[in-house]
């Protein structure tokens, strides 16, 4: 009778272990855990992927990182959970994450039907198509009967169907749960062609036996936001996910660095003052500590920089910077005043 | 066989050594004769290209440039990246920690291997080794830093989800099976509808079901973290499997145990715990080690909801520019892990099969 | 499994009255709090499910199925496209796995005795080496003989254009194996017909053959005279519908070849990992059986006079088949289960489709307790049908 009544209490001490219990707004859950639990995707290359130390490397896991560095003031109080395409939804909804920075493109039936609430784009993108160089086909438009790697389960695999039909031609999909499989099996011939975000697929061409043989063509068919997403309904926080990758695009545009930072703490520039929070303001207002940005921009980086490590020319995806400039030249990136 | 007398003849050359044995075992027949001459003619076809490519041509502990030029296997993507396909996402310095855990797993398996010793203290030494490499892996106490389970990975994540696994199906296992052999109805049906529910449906869709709708049973704002759901969903899925193997060693005990138990003014929970299922628990033990390697095996699949268990982490490293298009050396490595754990528990449970004469 | 906790009396107090005493009443009680913790449990899960899919506004239920899919399939049975409905999706995906199990079972039950005779055969080296292949199959997860096959193949085999020809009207490419078919015609449906009528009179034959021979003891050339009727049949039907030999040849055109069958490479990967694991399994399975019939069995049967076929064929197998049926077919079981495996390698099995769907709709229960119910349907089928048969040779051997 007393080793029942252990097995009771063993298990719900198991349970309780387990469970965490989340109950106020998502800042004070996150203060209480002492880390911002950010849903990533493991397996991209040039956005959330870990390297041989398991160090996490990206644009997304930065921008997991800046969220971090404004709450915290410490970067490093941040956990990184691996989550598939199915799976990335769910977890935020349940509450397993605090934020997903997991290349989601923005639709209106995910901000709406699926409880979630997007905030500002960390990469805007579109969809292409990759194929070897020796097929020799300039244009989507050629690719009638051909057979196509896609990623299941994501906007992706609805676009080149849509796209097919509209043109009345035919595909073949070959369907891959796993990026890494997926750009095996394109790479050793198994599809002739592998569709994607334009950026994925500069990415899976980095990682290419010989990237010099692939031609990602000129079509784009569609357009792809990828923004991090929270919970809808907790505004505050939103405000705060959302104002974290807008200060990297801010620092970016007020000409702040991770190395001239602690200089800019001099400059007589209001706006920089504002912005750093040597004139305080901002941070009062977000709820977090008013040097959130120069924490941002000091442990992680501005957006340029960021871009730059990350997926920028001198890595292996060597993507331009394309709608991903600032709007002073001639990009989408824009952040609104921080005043 | 070699002391002779006088009298004997020694048998014709052609009957005993080396080449009695050949004819005895290769060539007795026109059809094994062919048997022999065409496997042979395989391998010889097979095997030296095979050795050329897995070991003379191999290149270890090379950089991927050197391999992508290379004729034979490239096992440096193993030497360049043991530790990850090993610990995963573990904090780097404290990798120790893990591999000492495993280190008290493999000793606690080696002492448990001798039947002699199977005493009340060896199951203390299992408790206590378990809470220790608990201890370990988690730290947060002694001065161990703390490491979160969403970092645990590779080869530990897989040897965790299993063990603990079984260990924790087994007492929910037998619970069913004596369920199942209940003569009050209800218990009865519940138990079988359990069983034949879980052993209908693939374990893959349990873990979908840890992965993707458990969250959505808890109340708002509870949440379990990822690997304790998938860990449950192993469970129950195993305590199916352990349910019917127990209800076979409970079916082998005869009546009369029963009989006399009763004879003897015992109650039911009495009866069970002293007379009948420490007679149907020895019976089962080989099946259940057969359960624990099967056990081991379907932890692979945890890569599908995207846990970091040792195959993840090896497509994770696969994933990489730099070693992308070495996976068959990779898979063959750890085709070899996976080997070596589930022939060393198969061997044993024969051995013991024999040993207990079961 | 929570029925489990007041299943054995441990909580029953000491004290003695009367109620307590009567075994039946107290078994109720017992029986009652069992169904009220389920119950409960059961209430409660459901009742925090239906807060949560209102809370986030997830859409329930099935209508989803009459909706577009927008997505397509690679490979079909049934005509397919991305405008089809989600439910015509699914039938794809389980048509697509039952294809698999049924093929995967005929090729598993091969290869499995295959190696399980070539065990226990007296050359040495055959008997070693099926024990090395026995051992190696069963300790490697099946998730990893998959990934390992799917690579092999990807890496391995030539793109389209440089297909490899063994052999006239059969290309091998990465793009997976195609061959030529004979050319639709509807001489070949009478030929089906033919085939069936002649499995009938066979079968009607055998019962014939069999009364006779109760009677008279004379036997019956049942054999060959019913091989001659399986065969002949459609041969006659073929011939008097004027021999139509039209090859559907399959030739490169575009990307890809066209006509002909083709049997793709994630198929293939799947089904060759699924029988080499499982045929590692069967072989062990058959092995024993042979090896518990005792040798005295065959003894005697000899003694009788019996040929070595009559005494394999109405001795042994017999009597080892009863032994192997049972696990053989729970093995089955489990390599149709395995095939759900499909999704990690990109073949469109139920699982994968299923997948796909819960990913564009959200809703994952439905999905979920779809794969369920499927695989339950699957599992229920077969074990009826085992049962059935079971009993069928428990008859025949007295």
């Amino acid at each position: 009778m007393r080793s029942r009544r252990l097995w009771v209490w063993m298990s719900v001490a198991v349970i309780l272990l387990g469970a965490g219990v989340a109950t106020a707004g998502t800042l004070s859950d996150v203060r209480a855990k002492g880390f911002v639990q950010v849903g990533v995707n493991g397996q991209l290359a040039g956005f959330g992927i870990p390297d041989e130390k398991g160090e996490w490397k990206g644009l997304d896991v930065d921008t997991g990182r800046a969220i971090a560095a404004a709450v915290f003031g410490d970067a490093k109080k941040i956990k990184f959970v691996p989550l598939t395409a199915v799976q990335r939804f769910t977890a935020l909804q349940s509450g397993e994450i605090d934020v997903l920075c997991r290349n989601a493109t923005w639709t209106l039936s995910r901000d709406t039907a699926l409880g979630l609430s997007f905030v500002q784009v960390n990469y805007y993108d579109g969809q292409g198509f990759m194929v070897p160089k020796k097929l020799n086909i300039k244009s989507a438009k050629q690719l009638d009967g051909a057979t196509v790697c896609v990623l299941p389960g994501t906007t992706t695999e609805q676009n080149v169907a849509d796209y097919f039909r509209t043109h009345n031609m035919k595909m073949k999909p070959v369907v891959i749960e796993n990026n890494t499989e997926l750009n095996k099996a394109f790479f050793s011939g198994r599809c002739d062609c592998l569709t994607s975000d334009a950026s994925q697929l500069a990415g899976a061409r980095s990682v290419a036996p010989n990237p010099q043989d692939y031609i990602i063509l000129p079509e784009i068919i569609s357009k792809e936001p990828l923004a991090p997403a929270v919970r809808h309904g907790d505004d505050q926080w939103k405000d705060i996910v959302n104002f974290s990758v807008l200060a990297m695009i801010e620092a970016e545009e007020l000409g702040i660095t991770s190395k001239n930072v602690d200089e800019m703490l001099k400059s007589t520039n209001p706006s920089v003052q504002r912005f750093l929070g040597v004139v305080p303001g901002n941070g009062k207002d977000l709820g977090v500590d008013e040097k959130f940005a120069y924490n941002i921009v000091k442990q992680v980086g501005n957006y340029g920089e960021v871009f730059e490590r990350n997926v920028g020319a001198k890595t292996p995806l060597a993507l331009e910077r394309g709608l991903n400039a600032l709007w002073t030249h001639g990009g989408l990136m824009y952040a609104p005043p921080f005043k | 066989m070699k002391e002779t007398t006088m009298d004997d003849i020694a048998p014709p050359l052609t009957r005993v050594g080396i080449i009695g044995w050949i004819r005895m075992n290769l060539f007795n027949g026109v059809f094994n004769s062919l048997l022999t001459i065409v496997i042979v003619l395989f391998l010889w076809y097979v095997g030296p290209p095979l050795i050329r490519w897995l070991f003379v041509n191999s290149l270890w502990g090379s950089t991927s440039v050197a391999c992508r030029n290379a004729a034979g296997a490239c096992w440096s993507v193993i030497s360049a990246n043991y530790r990850f396909i090993l610990f995963g996402f573990y904090p780097y310095d404290l990798q120790w920690r893990p591999s000492t855990a495993m280190l008290v797993l493999v000793c606690l398996l080696l002492i448990s291997r001798n039947r002699r010793l199977w005493k009340k203290w060896l199951l203390y030494a299992w408790g206590a080794g378990l809470c220790c490499m608990a201890v370990l892996m988690q730290g947060g106490v002694l001065g161990l830093t703390p490491v979160e389970s969403t970092q645990w990975g590779g080869l530990p994540l897989t040897l965790l989800l299993a063990i603990f696994g079984l260990a924790a199906a087994y007492p929910l296992g037998v619970l069913l099976a004596l369920g199942r052999r209940s003569k009050m109805p209800a218990i009865k049906i519940l138990s079988i509808v359990y069983i034949e529910l879980i052993r209908g449906i693939p374990l893959i869709s349990m873990l979908f079901m840890s992965a993707i709708i458990f969250p959505l049973f808890l109340p708002e704002g509870v949440t379990i973290n990822k690997i304790l759901r998938a860990q449950v969903a192993i469970i129950m899925f195993t305590a199916a499997y352990i349910a019917e193997v127990v209800r076979g060693g409970l079916q082998a005990i005869p009546k009369g145990q029963y009989e006399a138990a009763e004879t003897l003014g015992l109650n039911y929970v009495q009866t069970m715990r002293l007379i009948v299922l420490p007679q149907a628990l020895k019976i089962v033990i080989p099946p259940s080690v057969s359960i624990l390697i099967s056990a081991f095996k379907d932890t692979s699949l945890v890569v599908i909801i995207g846990l970091y268990d040792i195959l993840k982490t090896t497509q994770s490293v696969l994933a990489n520019p730099e070693w992308m298009g070495f996976s068959s050396e990779a898979f063959i490595f750890l085709a070899c892990i996976y080997f070596v754990c589930c022939y060393t528990m198969s061997n044993y449970s024969r051995r013991l099969e024999r040993e207990l004469g079961v | 499994m929570h029925s489990d906790i007041s299943s054995s009396p441990s909580g029953a107090p000491e004290r003695v009255s009367s109620f307590w005493d009567d075994p039946a009443k107290r078994s109720l009680v017992y029986q009652l709090i069992t169904l009220m913790v389920v119950g409960f449990i059961g209430y409660y899960l459901f009742s925090n499910t239906i807060k949560n899919l209102h809370r986030q506004s997830i859409a329930t239920g099935f209508h989803f199925l009459g909706k577009e899919a927008s997505f397509e399939i690679g490979e079909s049975l049934i005509g397919y496209s991305a405008a089809s409905s989600y439910a015509r999706a699914l039938c794809v995906g389980i048509l697509n796995t039952l294809k698999v199990a049924f093929i995967g079972t005929a090729l598993t039950l091969f290869l499995g005795t295959l190696i399980g005779v070539a065990r226990l055969s007296t050359n040495w080296l055959v008997s070693r080496l099926a024990a090395v292949y026995i051992e190696i199959f069963q300790d490697v997860p099946v998730l990893l003989q998959l990934f390992f096959w799917y690579a092999v193949f990807n890496d391995s085999l030539p793109a389209p254009r440089q297909a490899l020809h063994p052999i006239p009207g059969v290309f091998l490419s990465n793009r997976g194996l195609v061959f030529g078919v004979l050319a639709h015609n509807p001489v070949y449906v009478y030929m089906g017909g033919a085939f069936l009528t002649a499995c009938a009179g066979v079968y009607c034959l055998r019962w014939w053959a069999g009364k006779r021979q109760d009677k008279t003891g004379k036997t019956f050339p049942l054999l060959r005279s019913g091989a001659g009727i399986l065969l002949g049949l459609p041969l006659f039907v073929w011939l008097c519908g004027g021999a139509p030999i039209a090859m559907n040849v399959p030739h490169l055109a575009g990307f890809n070849f066209s006509g002909g069958v083709t049997v793709s490479p994630e198929f293939t990967a799947l089904l060759l990992g699924l029988v080499l694991y499982t045929a590692a399994f069967v072989a062990e399975i058959v092995r024993s059986g042979i090896q518990a019939v005792s040798k005295g069995q065959k003894e005697a049967a000899m003694s009788l006079g019996l040929k070595p076929w009559q005494t394999l064929n109405l001795v042994i197998l017999p009597q080892s088949l009863r032994i192997i049926i049972p696990p053989v077919t729970s093995q089955m079981l489990n390599l149709t289960k395995n095939s759900s495996l499909a999704v990690a390698i990109g073949f469109p099995d139920f699982v994968s489709v299923v997948n796909t769907t819960i990913n564009q709709t959200g809703q994952a229960i439905e999905g979920v307790a779809m794969i369920m119910t499927v695989y339950l349907v699957f599992s229920l089928l077969t074990s009826a049908f085992m049962n059935w048969y079971n009993g069928k040779i428990a008859l025949v051997e007295r």
